[in-house]
């Protein structure tokens, strides 16, 4: 090699401060920042939904009843056999299952950090018990459970939530167990406690901040996941059930028409792919800006 | 403590795990309002007084611990109850999905196989190519694709628009021939493997590059060999070990992710039979599936195990 190896980008600077290291790290990473301006796009697009189109979800065209005709300049993605606005109803579906998967992964984070915390800070019989327990989740197979259970609850949008984020929960179990584990023995947990702080204290004043880098990527891969559950989910009819549109029962309806006009499903997927793959660019992402292995 | 030893305690310790993942399917399913009698509730000519008999007869009028104790006694002894939507044994009901869920899984696990190692050494060996930068954004659309919607689309375009291949069902009423199952597994099996191909591919990727800095490769390097046998005799093989175990822990994946690929392609296997129980609330039919389930789940861990002590003699079982 010649002496012009690049010099590395990763130049250490004494005096930068975690934040500010973790942006410069993630400015690096375009993929991520695309992924990241989209779901921002998405996120406006979802909250102003009714300003964005002149239709309502559920607003028929009576000319257009019957059949699903094909996009045009007044309905840029076609209309559907009842005379809905594709685009309109995509829209909304936006809100709902963009609202899902954020609220499912979260609600896994919360309790896997919960479990993984009081497992690896208590560690002993608190921490065989709740390991155990994870163990057994696990060997669980999740995706014909969740299946199971929304067949038989047909579940309103917060059960939908808790069921999909109560099954989720393992993964961030174990990496934040494993984070407590080694953060535990160091000397700022030592100083709090000779300075008289609570258990829960030193957990969650002290550690969890520690360990937050990897917890906030693995949500945000979590979001991508849910909300691919929750397509799948609605797509077989068992999740958020008509006439609330959501990207998963908009393909449900229109599978019927997948000969005589495909565009009725090509849509709706393309949306929860762009979603999803946004969501795990930025995921990839903030893994390089804030995970401290690498 | 010597391998048995460790492989003995392994199978052992598996026993309570199943013991509590039966009980935590069995209570959920059953404490789930609801029952398999509601198909019933609202017809005429059904009166109360036979719904109460029907449901003594399969005995959901006791308490869903004792139904628990029950169904676990009758298991222990091998039974594994009736279904109560066909009235056959579970086991016939099970037995005859299980060849289409194992064809077309198998196919879906040796088709992700075939393409993903290849795509990751090679992605490996040419990192930041053109190459490699085309495999890491294919393969980022592989893990965020919603693969039923695949389904659909590759269903509209080789099934109705191209008429190249059928478009779901196991074979050709009337046909049946191997190349008319051959054509009928395509789809679904192509399907299945999407999202196995993007992570084994991106998994046999970073395993590579990690092996390919090691210092090792650069000795093997300097003693003259080939780039040829310094990749696949001296790199591939140590890349290869932690692959193994993500390999052999999806396929069990692979088989619970049929529920989907089946359903969509009126493929009769497991998963569609999952759904089918589902709606009729079949329990023991539904038990019966996440369990073995379940069991496939924690063998292939046992197994994987096993094999990572074969292939890497640095492992030890302390």
């Amino acid at each position: 090699m010649s002496q012009a190896v690049s010099t590395p980008i990763l130049k250490p600077r004494r005096d930068e401060s975690f934040v500010g290291r973790a942006f410069r790290r993630f400015r690096r990473h375009k993929l991520a920042q695309a992924g990241l301006v989209v779901l921002i796009l998405l996120g406006l697009a979802a909250i102003f939904a009714p300003t964005l189109t002149p239709y309502t979800f559920d607003g028929q065209d009576p000319a257009l009843l019957g059949q699903p005709t094909a996009p045009s300049l007044k309905h840029p993605m076609g209309t559907d056999q009842l005379g809905r606005d594709n685009a309109t109803r995509i829209l909304y579906g936006a809100r709902v299952s963009l609202l899902v998967g954020l609220s499912s992964a979260l609600v896994a984070t919360l309790l896997g950090t919960l479990i993984g915390a009081l497992s690896g800070f208590y560690g002993g019989w608190t921490d065989a018990v709740l390991m155990r327990f994870t163990d057994m989740v696990l060997s669980i197979p999740i995706l014909p459970l969740v299946i199971a259970l929304s067949g038989f609850l047909r579940p309103s949008l917060v059960l939908l939530v808790l069921i999909i984020g109560g099954l989720g929960w393992m993964s961030t179990a174990r990496l934040v167990r494993s984070q407590f584990l080694s953060l535990r023995t160091r000397e700022y947990v030592e100083a709090s406690r000779a300075l008289g702080g609570s258990n829960s204290r030193i957990m969650f004043r002290h550690i969890l901040p520690n360990a937050v880098g990897p917890i906030v990527v693995s949500t945000t891969l979590a979001v991508g996941g849910a909300i691919l559950l929750e397509s799948a989910l609605s797509f077989f009819g068992l999740g958020v059930q008509p006439p609330t549109p959501t990207w998963g029962n908009l393909l449900n309806g229109s599978a019927d028409w997948l000969e005589t006009a495909p565009w009725l499903a090509a849509f709706p997927g393309l949306f929860i792919l762009i979603t999803v793959l946004s969501v795990n660019f930025l995921g990839d992402g903030l893994r390089d800006a804030l995970d401290p292995r690498l | 403590m010597n391998f048995s030893v460790y492989l003995t305690r392994r199978v052992l310790s598996s026993i309570p795990l199943l013991l509590g993942v039966s009980i935590i399917l069995y209570g959920v399913l059953h404490l789930a309002p609801g029952g398999p009698t509601d198909v019933y509730a609202d017809n005429p000519s059904v009166s109360p007084e036979a719904l109460k008999n029907l449901e003594r007869e399969l005995g959901l009028d006791q308490p869903v611990p004792i139904q628990y104790l029950r169904w676990l006694g009758a298991l222990l002894r091998g039974e594994w109850g009736y279904s109560i939507r066909s009235g056959r044994p579970v086991t016939a009901d099970i037995s005859e999905r299980v060849g289409p869920t194992l064809a077309l899984g198998g196919t879906a696990f040796a088709l992700a196989l075939l393409v993903a190692l290849p795509l990751g050494i090679l992605s490996a060996l040419r990192r930041y190519s053109a190459t490699d930068y085309i495999f890491t954004f294919l393969s980022f659309l592989g893990i965020s694709m919603p693969i039923f919607w695949l389904a659909l689309m590759l269903q509209a375009l080789f099934a109705i628009n191209l008429r190249l291949l059928p478009s779901a069902g196991l074979e050709t009423i009337g046909d049946g021939s191997f190349v008319d199952r051959l054509r009928h597994l395509i789809l679904p099996a192509c399907i299945l493997a999407v999202a196995n191909i993007a992570s084994w591919g991106r998994f046999v990727r970073s395993s590579m590059l990690d092996v390919l800095g090691l210092d090792y490769i650069r000795t093997a390097r300097a003693k003259g060999l080939s780039e040829r046998v310094v990749t696949y005799r001296h790199a591939l093989r140590n890349a290869l070990v932690p692959v193994v175990t993500v390999i052999a822990l999806d396929f069990a994946a692979i088989l619970s992710g049929a529920v989907i690929t089946e359903t969509i392609f009126a493929w009769p296997g497991m998963g569609r039979l999952f759904l089918e129980a589902m709606n009729g609330r079949d329990y023991p039919v539904l038990m019966a599936l996440l369990m073995i389930g379940s069991f496939a789940l924690i063998v292939t861990n046992v197994l994987t195990d096993l094999v990572y002590s074969l292939i890497d003699p640095r492992i030890r079982y302390e």
